[in-house]
């Protein structure tokens, strides 16, 4: 009989989920905009039941993740995002050695050693260089955040914008619109500043092929495009980015349930 | 009505006895001060053996910003200082220290009308009946508290109004509504003793006291060292500020330098030193036989009285203890020990709690701080003696740092390294960044940095603490079960 289980992500700003039959088969997801501390968990269950035909109940095992982990009461137990962000990448990246993800709130660096996440780096008390980052500069440039990679993708000169701090950042992108600069050169400089940034943090824990970029802000191909400039090695996607998370918490449920 | 009460912690003699010491020096200060004594205020890594020489009583603005940070009033006591306009980017340390130069202290609310203490209804515990399940309040749905733990409000007040306002029943009231415990009453000083060894912050706030009370300032300069080895000329530059030092030493004292009080001194610290150390060593034992963050507790005593022979006493019967714990297998931590780790920096005193938390939960025993033993050092004469105090933390190279905090982790054989990036102390934190590199580089143990503060609980998130706990936790598993499997 085939094990069912799922992983929940509940991130800062979005909640996820996978359910895995066997460990190795997706047989369903679902995703909100809305994470920890809101309806997201919820609605993104009631999705996952939607889709997969499945109440929660006749999951063989539910393992939860992200900043809202442990308000999750349906799952047995809880991982860190770290953890699972690595499994996730091993799972569809078996050579993959450094993963980095930039969530809503925060920014890792992992470190992955024949699968396992060994050592890690994650971003200080600032929002720079996290997804936060693009959804204030998406705002002031009047964009939706889903466009910024098409616009960048037609800069023709760079720009430099500061890596320091978003309120900052923010001042220098009005200061720049005011000087008629054109937007698609502003979000180029703007993915380069992320990118810099999160250089930075990976090359505190060592930059090693194949290097995997893991949420919501790696379908931003203008991002991984920079980060691949900064980094000088090639920056892998998914299209299944933003559930990597999600899909490591089934995995390290499917492992938990043979183990028992 | 009775309560199923927890068991009561025992506290061991050797513990007591240190907390006698710090508390004697704390009594010793203010009756000092009622009596007239000039009191001084110094940093935690000011040559002791100096003022001992002249029996001067002496406290120590670390260890008190620590305790009001501890005792939760850190926050209103930074805040406090940025009101005087120091600016929050500044030590924590600092900023309470400075704050209270300034008078500023924290109350237990008074109503203005009727003087009674204003009750915070979200503080205290909560109620438990005959058979210690938890009262649930039928009107909220929420558990009852326990009135005889609800406390006041906290306010802040100056003491200088106070002491300002006519004698009366209200003087007496607002005096009696400052909070009570020792770094709260800590007398107000009449000289400083500043040694820049410690950090560099240290020489402006000690010029800010020593302006605002206009009060000598005795200045021990350590110069950086950029090599392992201190430099001749180093010795020679600081054993000449002690001759200065002891010079304005008598004039504050009225009394000439004793030859002898400075050599008892010398040999109190060495034995002080000693005995610290050898209790920082016993955490080499798998289980160790306490938690590593039982040594910043301790650290106390090292700080205000390692010239004192009760500290020395007191720390050769912690050691006692211990190598009780080790010879049966024993400790003293409050879980069975799965990891070990380095805890880099100062705690975050504030957060204590929430700090160990997820630490316990997770099996994680502090068995390596390097802060601890930087305290202890013994020495054979006064070139040595100076040699010894250029040796802090926060001024010594990177090389010999990392060698310093390599040392401990294997000698203490560590799993893993969690590192503070404590907002108060830049020096520190700076280069913490490169250490870490070099911890995995060259001991193949796991880090995890989190941002904190040992004095301003602003700048603490647990939320973000507990994930990064978690992740070095599990980061720690696999380097065992790789290891286990010969695969690292």
């Amino acid at each position: 009989m085939a094990i069912i289980t799922m992983g929940i992500d509940v991130g800062s700003t979005a909640s996820k989920c996978i359910v895995l039959k066997d460990g190795k088969e997706i047989i369903g997801k679902a995703l909100t905009d809305v994470g920890a501390g809101t309806s997201g968990p919820e609605r993104v269950v009631r999705s996952i039941v939607e889709t997969t035909g499945m109440q929660l109940e006749e999951m063989d095992y539910i393992l939860a993740t992200g900043y809202g982990r442990n308000s999750f009461e349906q799952a047995q137990s809880q991982m860190s995002e770290l953890s699972c962000h690595a499994r996730g990448a091993y799972f569809l990246f078996p050579e993959v050695h450094t993963v980095i993800d930039i969530g809503g709130q925060d920014v890792k660096v992992l470190q992955i050693e024949n699968g396992a996440m060994i050592n890690f780096q994650m971003n200080d008390k600032c929002a720079a260089g996290t997804g936060r980052f693009l959804d204030v500069m998406a705002r002031v440039l009047e964009v939706k955040v889903s466009d910024l990679a098409m616009l960048g993708s037609h800069s023709t000169k760079k720009i430099g914008i500061s890596s320091t701090c978003t309120v900052f950042a923010e001042s220098e992108v009005i200061s720049q619109l005011a000087q008629g600069t054109d937007k698609c050169d502003i979000i180029n400089g703007i993915h380069h500043s992320i990118s810099h940034r999160v250089a930075g943090l990976a090359h505190r824990v060592g930059v090693r092929d194949q290097v995997v970029m893991t949420g919501g802000v790696a379908q931003n191909s203008g991002v991984v495009q920079a980060l691949e400039e900064e980094l000088g090695h090639k920056v892998y996607t998914s299209p299944i980015t933003q559930y990597v998370g999600a899909l490591g918490a089934a995995l390290f449920a499917y492992q938990k349930c043979v183990k028992k | 009505m009775a309560e199923t009460a927890k068991p009561k912690k025992t506290v061991s003699p050797g513990v007591l006895a240190l907390r006698k010491v710090v508390e004697d020096v704390y009594a010793d200060a203010r009756v000092a001060k009622q009596e007239g004594k000039p009191v001084g205020w110094s940093s935690s890594k000011f040559p002791c053996e100096l003022y001992e020489a002249f029996g001067l009583n002496v406290v120590y603005p670390e260890n008190q910003a620590a305790g009001i940070a501890a005792n939760r009033d850190g926050e209103v006591m930074c805040q406090a200082a940025e009101d005087l306009g120091f600016d929050n980017d500044i030590c924590g340390y600092a900023r309470i220290s400075l704050a209270y130069a300034a008078g500023k202290r924290a109350a237990k609310k008074l109503d203005p009308e009727t003087l009674e203490y204003v009750i915070d209804p979200n503080s205290g515990k909560p109620l438990k009946d005959e058979n210690g399940n938890v009262v649930i309040d039928p009107e909220t749905g929420k558990p009852k508290k326990d009135p005889k733990t609800l406390a006041p409000y906290t306010e802040l007040v100056d003491i200088n109004e106070l002491w300002a306002m006519p004698d009366g029943e209200e003087k007496e009231k607002r005096l009696a509504a400052i909070k009570p415990y020792r770094q709260m009453q800590m007398p107000m000083p009449d000289f400083v003793l500043c040694c820049n060894n410690i950090c560099n912050c240290m020489t402006k706030w000690y010029e800010n006291i020593a302006r605002m009370h206009n009060i000598p300032l005795v200045m021990v300069d350590i110069p950086y060292n950029n090599t392992v080895e201190v430099d001749d000329a180093y010795v020679a530059y600081i054993r000449g500020q002690f001759d200065d030092a002891i010079k304005q030493l008598e004039k504050i004292s009225g009394r000439k330098f004793d030859e002898k009080k400075f050599e008892d001194a010398c040999a109190h610290a060495n034995r002080t030193a000693k005995a610290w150390l050898k209790v920082c060593d016993y955490l080499q034992y798998k289980p160790a036989p306490y938690s590593g963050f039982d040594l910043f507790n301790h650290m106390a005593d090292v700080v205000t009285a390692r010239g004192r022979r009760e500290a020395a006493e007191a720390f050769e019967l912690l050691a006692t203890e211990m190598e009780e714990h080790i010879k049966s297998g024993t400790t003293t931590t409050p879980f069975p020990e799965q990891f070990r780790v380095m805890f880099e920096g100062i705690p975050c005193w504030p957060k204590l709690p929430a700090l160990f938390k997820p630490l316990k939960a997770n099996g994680v025993n502090v068995t390596a701080v390097v802060y601890a033993p930087a305290f202890g050092f013994v020495y054979n004469n006064l070139d040595e003696m100076v040699r010894a105090y250029c040796k802090a933390p926060n001024s010594v190279c990177i090389e010999q740092g990392v060698d310093w905090r390599e040392g401990i982790c294997r000698d203490n054989k560590v799993d893993g390294v969690l590192v503070h990036y404590n907002r108060s102390c830049k020096p520190w934190s700076g280069y913490m960044a490169e250490m870490q590199r070099r911890f995995t580089k060259d001991l193949g143990v796991p880090t995890a940095g989190f941002d904190g503060d040992q004095a301003d609980p602003r700048n603490f998130n647990a939320a973000q603490y507990e994930t990064r706990v978690q992740g070095l936790v599990e980061a720690m598993q696999e380097n065992k079960r790789l290891k286990e499997e010969g695969k690292a």
